[in-house]
């Protein structure tokens, strides 16, 4: 089933690539896309929640003298990511409709062609297999930065580009090195391997670089600023939405179970690396005069909560004795990482519907907003006090669970943690109050047309979703418990 | 004494070649300019030919013949079905190339097939004579194909280069070779690991002699400090002659490198793998830092063949048969790589008129979106990203340098072509990234041309998909 995904998001390729009629390409694309994300809905319903085993398995050889595999399963820990990435991918396609208009054909092909990797990236259980998935993503993101980007485009392309680049190719030395130990390259026997503490140091260090650069941590951080800035809007979308959210998979599925012991003794400067982003980089995105800076910045202070939550399951248990916490840490971490792909999504959403309109990202060239785009205002006030972790949308409940998990552990990660709420709210709703609020700004916008039925439909799907989530977050938080308790109940074992 | 005839079956492919040279020598006197392509076809026929030869007499495990100088196996077998089809690739590549600067000659195939006769040669041959004699063959004929224009002052003073170091080089490699000759007292490759691993011979002359042999065939290779001919020669020969030095070629020097080192002088390992080490990192920081200040495609490309060979001799370094298997896959899929990548400067170049400059890729994704497209898959290939054939080129050889403990060479070599990324990307960018000037019109060719360089670039990315097949056939290149 997951294959089948995977080939449908790849197939359009060669059919979307030559054709020159936009509008039969877009609506090619479309139907994929759709079609892809109500076959990963049949995933979610049909998903048991009751074990941690892995679901849905395929499983061929692929390169024997290896002993590679084609090999994909999916556990709770990757169903919510996967769901995430079928779901904003149409999204995204919806909304490039008559936006993009150089080489449209092209630009959808590269957001399947992501998409079907991205999928990938998710369900892979052989190591190298992930990795193929893993690299062969820059290349589409890439392009798309590259191509339909903004004016430093090929500066912040080719950075980022580097930059994953130089983080994932010590990975796969890990990855060679585990192989050689494990004579197979499945990710489970990767957990089960036993590591003495040196090795798993170094293992730890080299996917240490690959994900931290992925999620991104402080401080390597700075490619991300100007990836977004310069990406299209689909293309920041993603960006944000599921490509930072790969990072934190990668800790969940590789560092932890594999090197727990190496976890474990790195933890404090994990968690103050963590804490460093939240309340510095919290600062730093005050200071932004770009919108699309702002919240690249406001997206690397929310997946530190990601970092803080995945690391202080030591840290509770050595307070508490208890692994009752840790899940709770843990949990909030995935909740985050979903919570914050569906609110910085539609924030991306939100200043392209903007830019496309003035051309322009520059705060101060907004004001009064409102008073020609009220519906449009109604949705980003909405998703501002989302990202600022207003109760009762999703934003909040992965940040609370994380604060509250940081309590057990020690009162002043939580309360440096919890600094969020305050500075959170601070840039988000600063940066709203200049765009939407107070006195027109100039004739421009004052000529500002609302938004129209597409972005309406885009937005408000985006705001449904937050929403229930704020309010029910169960069905998201019942597929994740069984795996989190046993990727806990894992990592707190020794595997020395 | 008696004559007694030695037993021809295993070169057959080789007496096969020889002979349809001599036909299409002959041939071509009464072929007019204008006809020409029967002079080609003929040349292909002869190459299909000798394929099918060198593929039915094919035996399990090794055969060697006169008296022990000569030697089918496996690994011969592999190296000379791939160098004949990259000979056949380049001369479907270049046929038109050469029409449009009025240098089709029927010499041309003819030089090109003697060059891989003494690839072939090279390949087969167990006894340090034989393998020079085909190194010669090869490399005389190579000179005359870079001066093959020879109104171009630029082409003749690539050939003069390339003659005077390269016979420096074999003079250096036979030089070796004569210590070893005095030392072991044989020629023969077998005879010759024999008496080194039975010691007692004279160490430091040993040594000298094989420091000798390393450095004819680092030039061969084109690995620092010896690559100094390199960039001049990609860039001063026709495109369609470094298309051709830059593939068939490099497989020899694999042969040369595998029966030399490993399989004469293995139990020496200890002594050379250092030595191959520095050059191999030597190699991997100048091509790789160097080719990011070019401003044209052929002498990039030099830069990063300089690269490249650094990791094929990081194959070697991890000494284990893992090693070398990776060695000869990453010859093979680099093989493969170059000749696509040379196939789109050949493609770019019109009307009797260069356009080698990097410049000149500008905007090729607006007006040849296929052809870019292609070239993108080239690029991403020699920079080494999944789920292309270059990628596993690069891991294999990670494997083994990881498997042997040289953990730190590995990480070095991928540091460096995290560099390398960088000029690779830089194509791309001007490709797709940079508008496009107004006089700039698709690129146009033959169909011949076109689909010659679709199928190749394709190859690269199917057997980046299903590089299963091609592990198989170099690991059993090497087992036995």
């Amino acid at each position: 089933m997951v294959a089948g995904m995977k080939g449908m998001s790849r197939n359009p390729v060669s059919g979307t690539d030559a054709d020159q009629n936009g509008l039969a390409a877009w609506r090619l694309a479309m139907g994929i896309a759709v079609a892809t994300f109500v076959i990963s809905l049949g995933l979610y319903t049909q998903f048991d929640t009751a074990t941690a085993t892995m679901q849905f398995v395929e499983r061929m050889a692929w390169i024997q003298v290896f002993n590679v595999e084609y090999y994909l399963g999916i556990d709770g820990l990757s169903l919510p990511l996967i769901l995430l990435t079928t779901f904003l991918t149409p999204l995204v396609l919806l909304a490039a409709r008559g936006v993009i208009k150089d080489r449209p054909a092209q630009y959808l092909a590269a957001f399947l062609i992501l998409e079907g990797l991205m999928i990938g990236v998710f369900s892979a259980l052989d190591a190298l297999l992930f990795y193929v998935f893993w690299e062969a993503m820059l290349i589409p993101m890439f392009i798309i930065i590259g191509v339909w980007g903004g004016e430093r485009r090929i500066y912040a392309t080719i950075k980022f580009f580097l930059y994953t680049f130089l983080g994932s190719v010590f990975m796969l030395v890990a990855l060679v090195y585990l192989y050689l130990q494990a004579d197979s390259y499945s990710i489970l026997d990767f957990h089960s391997l036993p590591l003495s503490q040196t090795e798993q140091f170094w293992i730890f260090l080299a996917f240490l670089v690959a994900f931290a650069v992925k999620v991104p941590m402080w401080p390597v951080h700075t490619w991300l600023p100007d990836a977004h800035v310069e990406a299209p809007t689909g293309g920041s979308v993603i960006l944000a939405a599921v490509l930072l959210k790969m990072g934190g998979y990668g800790f969940v599925r590789f560092s932890l179970p594999i090197t727990p012991d190496a976890s474990r003794s790195l933890d404090t400067v994990m968690i103050v690396l963590s804490l460093i982003a939240v309340v510095y980089i919290g600062f730093v995105a005050l200071a932004q005069k770009d919108m699309k800076k702002l919240i690249a910045y406001s997206s690397i202070a929310h997946m530190g909560f990601v970092i803080l939550g995945l690391f202080i399951v030591w840290k509770i248990l050595d307070q508490t004795g208890t692994g009752q916490g840790a899940v709770m840490g843990v949990t909030g971490a995935m909740v985050q990482m979903i919570s914050h792909g569906l609110i910085s999504g539609a924030l991306f959403f939100c200043i392209g519907v903007l830019y496309d309109r003035m051309h322009s990202r520059q705060i101060s060239d907004y004001g009064g907003v409102i008073n020609s785009m009220p519906k449009f205002a109604a949705l980003i006030v909405f998703f501002a006090l989302a990202n600022a972790g207003l109760p009762g949308t999703s934003g909040f409940v992965g940040e609370f669970l994380v604060i509250m998990a940081s309590f057990r552990a020690n009162f002043w990660y939580a309360f440096l943690a919890a600094t969020t709420l305050i500075l959170g709210a601070a840039y988000t709703l600063w940066m709203v109050k200049r765009v939407i609020f107070g006195p027109v700004a100039n004739d421009q916008v004052a000529q500002l047309t609302d938004v129209n039925g597409k972005e309406f439909f885009v937005l408000a799907v985006l705001a449904v979703f937050v929403l229930t989530l704020g309010l029910w977050p169960a069905p998201l938080v019942d597929v994740l418990a069984v795996s989190v308790e046993n990727l806990v109940n894992h990592i707190t074992q020794s595997k020395l | 004494m008696e004559f007694m005839a030695p037993d021809f079956g295993p070169a057959m492919a080789e007496i096969f070649l020889a002979c349809g040279i001599c036909v299409i020598l002959i041939a071509d006197l009464f072929v007019s300019d204008r006809n020409r392509d029967l002079t080609f076809s003929l040349a292909l026929l002869i190459l299909i030919g000798t394929a099918w030869v060198s593929w039915s007499i094919a035996e399990p495990g090794q055969v060697l013949t006169f008296s022990g100088s000569f030697v089918a196996d496996r690994l011969s077998q592999l190296l000379k079905l791939f160098a004949i089809v990259a000979v056949f690739v380049s001369f479907l590549y270049s046929r038109d190339y050469l029409r449009d600067r009025n240098i089709l000659k029927g010499e041309y195939y003819v030089l090109g097939l003697f060059a891989l006769l003494g690839i072939m040669v090279m390949t087969s041959a167990y006894s340090m004579l034989t393998m020079y004699l085909g190194l010669e063959m090869m490399s005389l004929a190579l000179y005359a194909m870079v001066a093959f224009d020879r109104k171009s002052p630029v082409a003749g003073e690539a050939a003069m280069k390339y003659f005077i170091l390269g016979a420096i080089a074999s003079g250096t490699l036979l030089y070796g070779i004569s210590f070893i000759y005095g030392i072991t007292g044989s020629l023969q490759i077998g005879e010759i690991s024999l008496a080194v691993a039975r010691g007692g011979v004279n160490e430091v002359s040993l040594l000298i002699g094989l420091a000798f042999v390393l450095v004819g065939i680092a030039f061969k290779f084109g690995a620092v400090p010896f690559h100094m001919w390199l960039p001049d020669v990609y860039h001063g020969a026709p495109t369609s002659v470094t298309l051709f030095i830059g593939t068939a070629p490099k497989l020899a020097s694999i042969a040369l490198a595998f029966r030399i080192l490993v399989e004469a002088l293995g139990s020496m390992a200890a002594t050379w793998e250092p030595l191959l080490l520095v050059m191999a990192i030597l190699s991997l920081a100048i091509g790789n830092i160097v080719a990011i200040a070019q401003t044209n495609i052929k002498r990039m490309l030099a830069y990063s063949t300089i690269g490249h060979v650094g990791f094929i001799l990081l194959g070697f370094v991890a000494g284990s048969s893992a090693g070398v298997e990776a060695a000869l896959f990453y010859t093979i899929v680099y093989v493969l790589t170059a000749a696509a990548a040379f196939g789109i400067v050949i493609l770019m170049s019109r009307n009797g008129k260069e356009a080698d400059r990097l410049d000149d890729l500008k905007g090729l994704g607006k007006r040849s979106p296929w052809f870019a497209a292609m070239m993108l898959l080239v690029m991403v290939s020699m920079i080494g990203v999944p789920p292309l054939a270059g990628f596993y080129a690069k891991w294999w050889v990670l494997t083994a340098l990881v498997n042997s403990g040289q953990v730190w060479a590995a990480v070095t070599a991928v540091l460096f072509s995290v560099i390398g990324a960088f000029y690779y990307l830089r194509v791309i960018r001007l490709m797709y990234f940079d508008d496009s000037d107004a006089t700039g019109t698709p690129l146009s060719g033959g169909w011949l041309m076109r689909t010659v360089l679709s199928v190749n670039a394709l190859a690269i990315l199917a057997l980046g998909l299903f590089p299963g097949g091609l592990f198989e056939m170099c690991a059993r290149a090497l087992s036995g």
